[in-house]
């Protein structure tokens, strides 16, 4: 029998309704924007061309989508078992954020029409960055419709189908793990390209990659434990406070690497100047860093992190905090020189609240249907 | 592997990609053996803005009229329209030209052809080229998907989509040699320095432009100088000035690996709108960390290997006790 049960309920609840009409309004946009060119509903320009499409959807969204990640390399390759639960709706997760992420960068691709090209061998560049990134994202949505799919195969009873790819299964969690540890550093390689545009408390050059994949990770681990908090309200069932607590150890260990890193580059670098600016930057610098000294706080202290509200708390900040890093770099205190600011236009925001939505109903539609949530202890 | 031993090798994976020598992975590109270029010479341009018309002629685009200058291209900067403009420096009353303080200048801005291009280095499917002859970098449309990473990792925000169309491309100045224009491949010059009536944009080689732009800079301030224009191999007329007060900076010598397109003038440079930018090019450490990772895709491979046996291990001895590992 499997660890795992359909939610069950009816599908047409009011949030989905609510996500539907802006699901709808975003696909009016999405639609505008095929017939018209981007131009008609962006404010993307010569100076900001990768502006919350390219930034949200894929930069931070991919980091949003590595809870599948995280759990997969706390269960099988540092063998925490007890962890087990949280892979189904953490891969689920995963599975939809970054479908939906390489939706939005085939969205935002200016010659959709021959986005194939980047699949064609007699293209590649291996000096760009951005190929790594397209294709190893590609390979990844694959990994992990193969690494879900257990879910599907139990709904349908293909107990042949199920059993070959539960032999095999070790091959694509290897996969699983690797690929994301690939493009989500290579997510902050993309950053060493663009040079001076990249503000000097951000662009830490070849220690971005090191920066981004601690980034992701630490994103990874707290969408779990926001998702274990908010599925157990959401839906009424027993909490997975205990099994969340422990990760939160290991996010600690994580934060404290991310700010002692950054904070011994900028000394190294010689950047610390920046922060006693008192400008824009230098501001969301220290906002970024208490939303990472939060987390710290609340989960270095055992009676802390035993409470439910207080560890999703911790989530939220970290998960803010992780957004907060990548926004600042790729877009608030992005600066291609004289003559050019961005601020996304309304169409442009609505497209993105679009594709969250879309991606939320299918996330409720899945977990109603099939056997993702772990199964109820009746205790 | 153990769990210690796992995040040993992932601290040394990490220290080799973020290591000093990674840092030297790979210098800046060298310019090419021919390179041709142009020299700009701030001091000399009047600000006509021929080269603007005859850019927009020679790559068949309509004029950008801003404002009641119905006679006169008025387009203010680059676009998918205008590959070339020319911009105005205006300081305090604006009185002489050439002088920081107080007064004004031009300055050009089109591709400026670098030499280590970050446009070509970071073009997923290779649409920017670097011509390994000429240098002169192209864009190829039929292969480009319209990324626009190109126009991030340039350090001069010179390539430009065309939002405004349903199915637009990238435009950029191609040194007048694209596909169907091929002035260079021809023996002629590039149009901006054809209609330069002063020889304020002036066409070369690389090695040439650069030997013309030290030779005016080693003059004294006032000293008679017979200016070349058009084409510095041949130039087609000559004229008699006073040697301004120059900077001794030539822009592109240098600057992130240099570039074919130079230019000289009598204000600082930033002062013109150009990027601070260093010695080494943002391209070549890009390349260096992405190839120290993905080098033959051994590391991924050495990765890849490791990561399915400790799973493989860790699924079957879960399975063998039920999960009681942790
Ligand atoms: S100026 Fe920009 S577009 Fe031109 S070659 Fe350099 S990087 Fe490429
Ligand atoms: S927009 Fe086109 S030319 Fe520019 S980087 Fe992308 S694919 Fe290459
Ligand atoms: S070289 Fe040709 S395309 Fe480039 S700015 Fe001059 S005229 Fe325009």
């Amino acid at each position: 029998m499997s660890a795992y049960q359909p939610v069950g309920g009816k599908y047409f609840t009011r949030p989905f309704i609510f996500f539907l009409i802006v699901f709808l309004i975003g696909f009016y946009f999405m639609a505008e924007r095929f017939i018209l060119g981007m131009g008609s509903i962006s404010n993307l320009n010569g100076g900001f061309s990768w502006g919350i499409w390219v930034v949200y959807d894929v930069v931070i969204g991919t980091a949003f989508a590595c809870g599948g990640y995280a759990v997969a390399l706390t269960v099988y390759v540092l063998n925490k078992g007890k962890y087990h639960p949280l892979v189904r709706p953490a891969l689920l997760t995963s599975l939809l954020g970054y479908a939906l992420g390489g939706f939005g960068a085939f969205f935002d691709m200016g010659r959709w029409w021959q986005f194939y090209n980047i699949f064609l061998p007699w293209h590649w560049n291996f000096n760009s960055v951005l190929l790594e990134v397209g294709l190893c994202v590609a390979l990844y949505i694959g990994v992990l419709a193969i690494e879900f799919s257990p879910a599907f195969l139990e709904k349908i009873g293909s107990k042949k189908l199920l059993n070959r790819v539960n032999k095999m299964m070790f091959f694509f969690i290897a996969l699983g793990v690797l690929l994301p540890t690939m493009h989500q550093s290579s997510l902050g390689t993309l950053l060493i390209a663009m040079g001076h545009k990249v503000h000097p408390l951000w662009q830490t050059w070849q220690f971005q990659p090191l920066m981004a994949i601690i980034s992701a990770l630490t994103m990874g681990f707290s969408i779990v434990v926001f998702e274990g908090a908010f599925v157990s309200v959401g839906f009424n069932r027993v909490s997975e406070t205990p099994l969340l607590r422990g990760l939160g150890k290991a996010i600690v260990g994580l934060l404290i690497t991310f700010l002692a890193v950054r904070f011994s580059l900028l000394l190294i670098q010689g950047n610390v100047a920046y922060l006693f600016k008192g400008d824009m930057a230098s501001l969301l610098y220290l906002l970024e860093t208490v939303l990472f000294v939060v987390p710290i706080y609340i989960l270095i202290s055992p009676v802390r992190r035993a409470n439910g509200g207080k560890l999703l708390l911790a989530a939220i900040s970290m998960l803010l905090g992780g957004a907060l890093y990548r926004f600042d770099a790729f877009l608030l205190t992005f600066d291609p020189g004289p003559g050019y600011s961005y601020f996304p236009s309304m169409p442009e925001m609505m497209v993105t609240l679009g594709i969250i939505s879309l991606e939320i109903m299918v996330f409720l539609i899945v977990v109603k249907t099939l056997p993702v949530l772990p199964r109820e202890k009746h205790s | 592997m153990k769990r210690r031993d796992f995040i040993k090798a992932t601290a040394a994976s990490a220290a080799v990609v973020c290591g000093p020598e990674t840092a030297l992975a790979r210098p800046n590109l060298e310019p090419a053996e021919n390179a041709v270029g142009m020299l700009f010479d701030s001091t000399l341009c009047v600000g006509c803005k021929a080269c603007v018309s005859k850019c927009k002629e020679v790559n068949s685009m309509p004029p950008v009229i801003e404002g009641d200058k119905l006679s006169w291209d008025s387009a203010r900067d680059l676009s998918p329209k205008t590959l070339n403009v020319i911009k105005v420096y205006k300081d305090g009353t604006a009185e002489s030209k050439d002088q920081e303080v107080d007064g004004f200048c031009f300055e050009k801005r089109s591709c400026m052809h670098c030499v280590d291009p970050g446009c070509v280095s970071v073009c997923p499917v290779t649409a920017m080229r670097r011509d390994p002859l000429t240098g002169i970098v192209t864009y190829h449309a039929d292969a480009c998907i319209g990324c626009r990473n190109c126009m991030v990792g340039c350090p001069y925000n010179v390539p430009q989509f065309e939002y405004d169309e349903a199915f637009g491309q990238i435009q950029k100045c191609q040194m007048c040699n694209q596909a169907g224009v091929e002035r260079i491949n021809n023996g002629q010059m590039t149009g901006c320095a054809e209609a330069c009536p002063t020889g304020a944009t002036l066409f070369g080689t690389r090695k040439e432009l650069l030997k013309e732009a030290k030779q005016r800079m080693a003059m004294k301030e006032g000293e008679i100088y017979n200016y070349p224009r058009g084409d510095l191999s041949k130039p087609d007329h000559y004229h008699e000035k006073a040697i301004p007060a120059y900077q001794q900076h030539i822009w592109g010598e240098k600057e992130a690996g240099g570039t074919n397109v130079m230019h000289i003038s009598a204000i600082p440079f930033d002062k013109l709108g150009m990027p601070p930018l260093k010695e080494r090019s943002s391209a070549s450490i890009a390349e260096g960390v992405q190839h120290s990772i993905y080098n033959y895709l051994a590391l991924p491979a050495i990765a890849l290997a490791g990561l399915s046996f400790v799973i493989r291990k860790n699924i079957n001895e879960d399975t063998e006790d039920q999960g009681g590992n942790s």
